[in-house]
């Protein structure tokens, strides 16, 4: 599904504050697979998402997905394939327009735009069954706007409209780290349940340790760009957060300053 | 005010909402503070007028105007979208380049249009008072641009123009190509303001080089007044509004001109605008902290 061979990007190149994020990158996701992806700051985390999306181009490279190189595509091209929750509540939907409005934004990705009315009939109809199933009451406020939403509602709205029109990938980074912990808990659950019922192919970066264990099947940790751990099956049901903490402490040959990974 | 005066009013404000309609486009949908309508509203009065004086049908005429100004606003998006030129910068720097090329096609600095066949002219001959025929006439243009526009921003073009405006990282992870929609707005923003500059030409008689200077400034007032007036989530609601606004600005600068008592000029114009639409952004924060521009 997924296929990523010496996936290399370097910000700022030739210049002073030249940085690499990913240092030669080889990952295969199969068809239906939840990969957790962890590590420290800077590790590559979100611009591996990103490059995945498409947000620049790899400095070298390569990026398949559904056996197509994707490498050069734009992200609004590339998002007939590849759908996308940011960690910004902000970020993933449009404050200023309704939520029927942003859902039918989302209903015709991947398709030509057309001056068919955005607002029909037949659409609306899935609108308030997929905003019903939430269970959060949004199904009666089509007509609001997104603004007058709270993060998480937003956050669970955006994950609504990263699945309305079909994908290959969905691609979460760190969609739950920005609500409070009562709604991300309700947004990872909804995730989960998500992910299974379409069988989705996804790439989850996640801050806490204990998600990346609790969602998914197969875990991969990064530091400075490159893949340093990559667990799945059984060795990775076996796998406590203490022992991801301890892989990841001794990867990074520090102790750990970041407080976030062992509370999370 | 006499009746012929509040009737010109009026027509001013119809032909000035085909601005504000164009403003509302880029400032509030494109969210693209653009300054190119003070060049692409005399340059649509310079190419009809031109083009009837040479014989050309009034109506082809026009839309060649509309055509011309729509190019002009594809030279702004491409300056900002294409290399990454400041929108306003951009927009300043093709509002300057037209007052070469208006000058270019008119050849001197006004064209008079009089005795000349023009789009209102077979309308002349039904029997009614000139200055009702005019308003009547952009009356009915306008209505037609306003109902084109509510059904145009409710398609999925649309929407994907007016989620570019509003949150261009949201719109390209939703599969939208946002240089485009930027492009198609911006063309027809400014084939908007060269269709009125067009129709000042036609109902005045006459194009004039110098007659897009605070062309933008109009068009906004026109946009705030609507919207400080007419609030709605109805996008169709506002875009009335904002012809509303266009009409209610020019009356009320025509009821400041004609009160003596006051010793205003008809050179006074720019700066009672300036006043109007400074007025209508503060007055609503007065009301309401927070409020918004």
């Amino acid at each position: 599904m997924i296929r990523v061979e010496g996936l290399t990007v370097t910000f700022a190149r030739g210049t002073p504050l030249e940085k690499t994020a990913l240092s030669g990158i080889d990952l295969s996701v199969a068809a239906g697979e939840f990969v957790s992806i962890i590590g420290s700051n800077g590790a590559g985390k979100s611009t591996l998402l990103s490059a995945l999306a498409g947000d620049f181009p790899p400095t070298s490279g390569r990026i398949e997905i559904d056996g197509m190189d994707v490498g050069r595509q734009s992200t609004a091209r590339r998002s007939a394939r590849v759908a996308r929750v940011f960690q910004d509540p902000l970020a993933g939907s449009c404050g200023a327009l309704t939520i029927e409005e942003n859902l039918a934004l989302a209903a015709a990705r991947g398709r030509t735009r057309g001056f068919g009315t955005a607002l029909r009939p037949s659409r609306r109809a899935t609108f308030v069954n997929r905003l019903a199933a939430l269970g959060l009451g949004l199904e009666g406020r089509l007509s609001d706007r997104m603004a007058l939403l709270s993060g998480g509602q937003r956050q669970a709205i955006a994950l609504v409209m990263a699945t309305l029109a079909p994908s290959s990938v969905l691609l979460l980074d760190e969609h739950t780290a920005a609500l409070d912990p009562g709604m991300a808990e309700f947004v990872a659950d909804l995730t989960r349940r998500t992910v299974e019922e379409k069988g989705l192919t996804t790439l989850m970066v996640t801050h806490s340790m204990r998600q990346a264990l609790e969602l998914g099947t197969r875990t991969i940790m990064l530091h400075e760009g490159r893949i340093v751990l990559d667990v799945g099956g059984v060795e990775r049901s076996t796998l406590t957060v203490e022992d991801l903490v301890r892989m990841f402490r001794r990867q990074r040959g520090v102790d750990l300053d970041d407080d976030e990974l062992l509370i999370g | 005010m006499s009746a012929i005066a509040f009737f010109g009013a009026v027509e001013l404000g119809l032909v000035y909402a085909f601005v504000g309609l164009g403003v509302y486009l880029s400032f509030r949908i494109l969210d693209f503070p653009d300054l190119t309508v003070d060049g692409s509203f005399p340059l649509g009065a310079a190419v009809s007028a031109v083009a009837i004086v040479g014989g050309v049908d009034p109506w082809l005429a026009t839309l060649a105007a509309i055509l011309a100004g729509a190019c002009a606003g594809l030279v702004t998006a491409v300056l900002n979208v294409r290399f990454g030129i400041l929108h306003l910068l951009a927009s300043i720097l093709t509002m300057i380049a037209l007052f070469s090329i208006n000058l270019r096609i008119m050849g001197r600095p006004n064209v008079p249009l009089l005795n000349q066949e023009t789009i209102i002219t077979p309308f002349y001959d039904l029997g009614m008072a000139s200055y009702l025929v005019r308003p009547l006439f952009l009356a009915v243009l306008v209505a037609l641009v306003v109902i084109a526009l509510a059904w145009f921003l409710a398609t999925d073009f649309g929407l994907a123009m007016r989620a570019t405006g509003a949150n261009q990282r949201m719109a390209r992870a939703q599969g939208i190509p946002t240089a485009l929609y930027i492009y198609v707005g911006m063309a027809l923003s400014n084939g908007l303001a060269a269709l009125a500059g067009s129709l000042f030409a036609q109902t005045n008689g006459f194009a004039d080089v110098t007659s897009g200077v605070g062309t933008i400034v109009v068009g906004l007032a026109a946009v705030i007044v609507g919207e400080t007036l007419f609030r709605s989530r109805h996008l169709w609601v506002l875009l009335i509004g904002v012809v509303a606004g266009s009409i209610l600005y020019r009356i009320a600068i025509q009821l400041a001109l004609s009160f003596d008592a006051i010793g205003l000029e008809p050179s006074d114009l720019n700066l009672a605008t300036a006043v109007l639409v400074a007025l209508a952004l503060i007055l609503p924060r007065l009301g309401k902290s927070g409020a918004r521009a």
